[in-house]
């Protein structure tokens, strides 16, 4: 088992529009991509609990030539209306840190 | 034309660039050279108020040395989203630095001006007429709404810009734009294929992005017909086919399946080839003409605000500090009901750093034991003098208010600033993200020119 903090080399997250929030995890090199794919760990389903969206609200799709996967899920409070705590969304990331991946 | 070179000198204007590189990008014979103005990123605040995010200083800092470059060269300066926005009052104040440059430095160019703000009336004739549609997520809209909106833009794609080439612009200046638009629009012009010349936008709007080590600079981008080379000129960066690859994952839905006006970029099936140890070629996009629709962004106006920032440093508060939180949202209530304003003319909100103040509802540690908290208090109204009476009410109530096992008795908060409660400009939301089908790629982007 390892972590997401320990395996990924970036795992971030940022706005797509105003509407909605897109978290990228890449890894190293492909052999890592293929090895973290092959747990089936990251996935809508994943994104849908740490999120609180339902999973036909997440957009998930791996791509194998930035050795990334990425998810995009409507943001809780549009970017900058009543209550919200991040205008960028650069800060919503944390939840993917300690998920750990079998490999 | 066999190969168009293009150069974006930063992820922004106003982020800043070295003068060493665009003068090395400048040595390369570029055909042109853009920047992207704007985007939605800041939040609705700009689009609102229609200020700029940044400094008419650094706008100019940057306008100048593209401008002295672009006309020494005699090839076209290009910016896209004008002021951060792209409204009128963005665009304007961008012309002004422009003709203002002119005069200081003797330059002699015409300029285009590419307004894309859309009068609210049209919009409205165009929503009774069923154009309008609603993107992924956005807010419901009906003429209620958008008679509320307060300022409109429409997002430009290439045909604009390729209008004002076509009529002997030298310096293009345009509101809300896709923000590869000046870049595509510049190489389809040029007779390149709408695939590589999207792509090169792409990778262009965020400047030496797409390059490691990642910092504010500027790129070239060579358009052939099957592929797109691109290279940072500044000798510390580099691009590497991993780099540039990872680069589509910006800011975007999706890494390989890009909406733009017209049609989608497909970048599924792209190889990425090291040509040296710092310039790569891309090749294997593809561009799938779709019906043209123009994207619609309008904010309304929500309230004015007043904020102000405080601490606690004790452990029995910090304990109980959601049902303290709700003894003091009872004090708010009760208090202000004195004052005769009925709770729907404000709103009071609560970020608890140290708590949820970054992530809100969506914090997942709930079992967190900080030493301290940060609060920020912030009270939205509709007029600036209740909003200012609210949030002297909770703060008050904040500092004074008794809970069970206290002993801080003199006060719960520490506040860091007298005065410790700040009028904040108002409060704007997004309240249209459409699409627009429009007569034509040019019909809602009108074209003014100047000989300066």
């Amino acid at each position: 088992m390892a972590r997401i903090a320990d395996l990924a080399k970036v795992c971030k997250s940022k706005n797509a529009g105003p509407f909605e929030l897109t978290i990228d995890v890449v890894f190293e090199d492909r052999a890592t991509f293929d090895r973290v794919a092959a747990t089936g760990v990251l996935g809508p389903a994943l994104f849908s609990r740490l999120y609180g969206v339902s999973e036909n609200e997440v957009l998930f799709t791996p791509y194998p030539a930035g050795n990334a996967f990425k998810a995009t899920i409507p943001r809780r409070i549009p970017s900058g209306d009543v209550g919200d705590t991040d205008i960028y969304g650069a800060q919503q990331h944390a939840p993917l840190l300690d998920v750990d991946i079998p490999v | 034309m066999a190969e168009f070179r293009m150069v974006s000198t930063s992820g922004l204007l106003v982020y800043g660039f070295p003068e060493a590189s665009l003068k090395a990008c400048l040595a390369r014979d570029p055909h042109m050279i853009g920047v992207d103005g704007g985007s939605t990123d800041p939040g609705p605040y700009y689009l609102g108020s229609g200020k700029p995010l940044n400094s008419r200083m650094a706008m100019k800092r940057d306008i100048r040395l593209m401008l002295m470059g672009a006309v020494s060269h005699r090839i076209p300066l290009v910016i896209g989203s004008c002021g951060g926005a792209g409204g009128a009052p963005h665009l304007a104040l961008t012309v002004d630095i422009v003709r203002e440059i002119a005069r200081e430095e003797g330059l002699h160019f015409k300029l285009a001006v590419i307004e894309a703000e859309q009068p609210k009336q049209r919009v409205i004739e165009q929503f009774r007429a069923g154009l309008i549609r609603p993107l992924r997520n956005a807010p419901d809209l009906d003429e209620a709404a958008l008679d509320r909106a307060n300022r409109i833009v429409g997002m430009m794609g290439p045909e604009p810009f390729m209008e004002a080439l076509d009529a002997g612009a030298d310096v293009v200046l345009a509101g809300r734009s896709s923000d590869p638009a000046p870049w595509a629009g510049a190489a389809i012009r040029a007779g390149l294929p709408p695939a590589p010349a999207w792509y090169a936008g792409k990778m262009l709007e965020c400047g030496a992005t797409p390059s490691i080590p990642k910092g504010h600079d500027c790129l070239i981008a060579t358009v052939r017909p099957d592929s797109v080379e691109v290279e940072p000129l500044n000798p510390i960066r580099r691009c590497t086919p991993l780099s540039v690859a990872n680069h589509s994952l910006h800011e975007n839905a999706s890494p390989c399946l890009h909406v733009e006006p017209g049609g989608q970029l497909d970048t599924t099936d792209c190889v990425f080839d090291a040509v040296s140890d710092r310039a790569v070629r891309i090749s294997g996009m593809r561009w799938t003409p779709q019906p043209y629709t123009v994207k619609l962004e309008g904010t309304a106006f929500v309230g004015y605000r007043a904020i102000t920032i405080c601490g606690t440093r004790d452990p029995m508060l910090i304990g109980r500090f959601e049902s303290f939180t709700a003894q003091v949202r009872q004090a708010v209530a009760e208090k202000v009901q004195a004052f005769d304003i009925s709770p729907d003319r404000y709103q009071v909100v609560f970020r608890v750093y140290g708590q949820s103040g970054v992530m809100g509802e969506g914090e997942f540690v709930r079992d967190a034991q900080p030493h301290e908290l940060g609060i920020l208090v912030e009270a939205i109204a509709d007029t600036q003098e209740i909003a200012n009476a609210v949030l002297a009410i909770a703060r008050v109530s904040l500092l004074h208010t008794d809970f069970p096992g206290r002993l801080c008795r003199e006060g719960n908060m520490a506040f860091p600033f007298s005065p410790s409660d700040i009028e904040i400009a108002p409060l704007y939301r997004f309240s249209v993200f459409h699409t627009v089908s429009p007569q034509s790629a040019t019909a809602l982007f009108p074209i003014a020119y100047e000989v300066l």
